[in-house]
């Protein structure tokens, strides 16, 4: 069975963009069981404010390290949420809005919470002519969801996106940190029960 | 078959160790670079006809040479590893296996421009890739390699295309979002933080160590009389055997292609891209031609960054076109008006076509849409979404129309 090849609604977007299923998680689906972040301190430890300075200090403008210092913002604290952007604004006595538009720009930082495991599907040339709409579509009906979307009990969120350069083995996802290569749909499966 | 420079190494266990580097002789250049005039380096990358690997394919040690003469600040070298063309997978190879051939080269390269500082852009997704480097970069530190004169920072992007665009990557490396800046000036007068700066590709400086151990001449007669060297093809698609390949630039594509065990699938081509997804398409009866950079001009397409993706008879040309009007609309940095605008319509009319709703002259909209946008931009990305929007359609054009009907 074939999937229609578009993975977010039937007809093209009433907006002049495609879907950001990456950038977006913009549906929210099913998001019980993710942790509130209101009742979150939003502040580094002492070493990871020393671990700042020290990023800051390997760029001859300290602003180069906003980049890095907003993944270990995400490692620490789940996702960048508006709070997470004044905080790190302060740390570069920038304005949150240049910290905004920076956050907005990239993929791979998630303005929403997102499950405690990210499953990325690639949908671009080589994957496509490998299967890998069929390989999405398994993913989704084992996971029972869409793309943007997380599994209610807060495991996986699914994403579906451009060329990870694995075309040598495609079709491909990336897993969290890592690239799961030359994907059928029994492997996806032995993956997703890995997922804990 | 031609010599394996760059995946020399690749084979030998714990490839990506400084041990083994120098067991097989790595940092041997170095050490003769170490003897040379910063000048004579830049001269021997001249002769060699090196052109950069990363896409654009201009002259390395011209490049270099930009650099104003008498400019007493800081000069900076910028690796572009932020690999991300659709097909391609070069980079991630050598991160992965042969880091160190890439800190001899930026060691080299530093010494040719008088730079203290390079920074190495990894794409964020190659979470992996960036751990075996930076811990290469660890044990050159411990080794006394770096830190002497030289040091290299490395830096993680966050999920950009466009931050391969070496504009859009300097501002990304400022931490800015990553939108690319109009030229001139070049980054060589005015790149990262303002200052004279070197953006070459991954692939381009593990070239350097070995034009420096043995000789310009040797590696420029590698490769065809306008360029030097073998190169690293990504071949994915419809091959029996996808995977990257070192071969001589003058390797032609159909031999390529019987490297990698030929077409799979119907065993019946149809279509080739020969340079990464930006190229236009090649059909089956275009693939004699030579995989350089002037080749590949010549055959109105072009080598990029070798990322060669086959599509036999069974695939659909209109999918496969989808396919990347989908991504040039997600990855258009939304700066320029024509990209962002032209992007984004014509994934929806492309679209349209695809689910057999097309207009009959949707087509003709497409490619008159297409050809005035080029060269309006501040960057090459749109130009490069173009070349497939383009030759897709006036190549296989019955396919499209057999979809709208009449």
């Amino acid at each position: 069975m074939t999937e229609p090849l578009n993975t977010g609604s039937g007809a093209p977007r009433a907006s002049n963009r495609p879907p950001t299923e990456r950038a977006g998680l913009t549906s929210p689906g099913t998001t019980t069981g993710l942790a509130a972040p209101a009742t979150t301190v939003i502040a580094f430890s002492g070493a990871q404010l020393e671990e700042v300075q020290r990023l800051q200090s390997l760029y001859p403008d300290p602003r180069g390290a906003l980049l890095p210092v907003l993944h270990l913002a995400q490692e620490t604290f789940g996702w960048i949420s508006l709070p997470v952007e004044e905080y790190v604004a302060g740390l570069f006595a920038l304005s949150p809005a240049h910290v905004h538009e920076v956050v907005t720009f990239y993929t791979l930082y998630f303005q929403q919470p997102t499950g405690r495991h990210i499953v990325a599907v690639c949908h671009n040339l080589s994957c496509h002519l490998a299967g890998s709409r069929d390989i999405l579509a398994h993913v989704k009906r084992r996971l029972g969801i869409e793309v943007g979307q997380t599994t209610d009990d807060g495991r996986i969120t699914l994403q579906s996106v451009e060329c990870l350069c694995a075309c040598e083995a495609a079709p491909m996802a990336q897993v969290d940190d890592r690239y799961e290569l030359n994907l059928t749909p029994a492997r996806v499966d032995r993956i997703l029960e890995g997922l804990r | 078959m031609a010599e394996t420079v760059l995946m020399r190494n690749f084979d030998r266990a714990n490839s990506h160790t400084l041990d083994v580097y120098r067991a097989a002789g790595g940092y041997g250049a170095w050490d003769k670079a170490g003897t040379m005039e910063p000048a004579a380096i830049t001269e021997e990358v001249k002769k060699s006809n090196l052109r950069g690997l990363g896409g654009a394919g201009f002259p390395t040690g011209m490049k270099w040479s930009f650099i104003p003469k008498g400019h007493t600040g800081p000069v900076y070298l910028v690796v572009n590893a932020d690999e991300g063309e659709p097909g391609t997978f070069k980079d991630r190879y050598l991160l992965e296996r042969d880091p160190h051939a890439l800190i001899e080269g930026m060691l080299i390269t530093a010494r040719a421009i008088r730079s203290a500082l390079g920074f190495v852009y990894v794409r964020g997704e190659y979470v992996q890739p960036w751990r075996v480097f930076s811990a290469a970069v660890k044990e050159a530190y411990a080794a006394g390699l770096l830190g002497n004169g030289f040091d290299i920072v490395v830096h993680r992007g966050a999920g950009a295309y466009i931050c391969g665009e070496e504009t859009g990557l300097l501002s990304s490396l400022e931490g800015k979002k990553g939108w690319p800046k109009i030229k001139p000036p070049f980054p060589a007068i005015k790149g990262a933080f303002g200052q004279p700066t070197i953006v070459n590709n991954v692939e381009t400086l593990a070239c350097v160590p070995p034009i420096i151990s043995r000789g310009a001449e040797w590696f420029a007669g590698l490769g065809t009389k306008t360029q030097g060297g073998t190169r690293m093809y990504s071949v994915s698609g419809r091959v029996k055997r996808p995977a990257v390949y070192e071969a001589s630039v003058s390797i032609t594509l159909r031999h390529l292609i019987e490297r990698a065990g030929g077409v799979s699938g119907t065993g019946r081509l149809k279509a080739v891209v020969p340079g990464g997804g930006s190229a236009a398409i090649l059909t089956a009866d275009e693939i004699d031609v030579t995989m350089d950079v002037d080749g590949l001009k010549v055959a109105g397409s072009m080598i990029g960054s070798a990322g060669v993706i086959v599509m036999d008879e069974s695939v659909s040309i209109p999918e496969a076109l989808l396919v990347l009007a989908r991504f040039y609309a997600h990855e258009s940095c939304g700066q320029c008006t024509p990209c962002r605008e032209s992007t984004g319509w014509i994934y929806k009319m492309v679209h349209r076509v695809v689910d057999g709703h097309g207009h009959k002259d949707d087509l003709d909209t497409i490619l008159d849409v297409a050809k005035r946008g080029g060269g309006t931009t501040i960057c090459a990305f749109y130009d490069g979404a173009i070349g497939p929007y383009i030759s897709y359609i006036e190549k296989f054009r019955p396919e499209f129309e057999a979809l709208i009907g009449t």
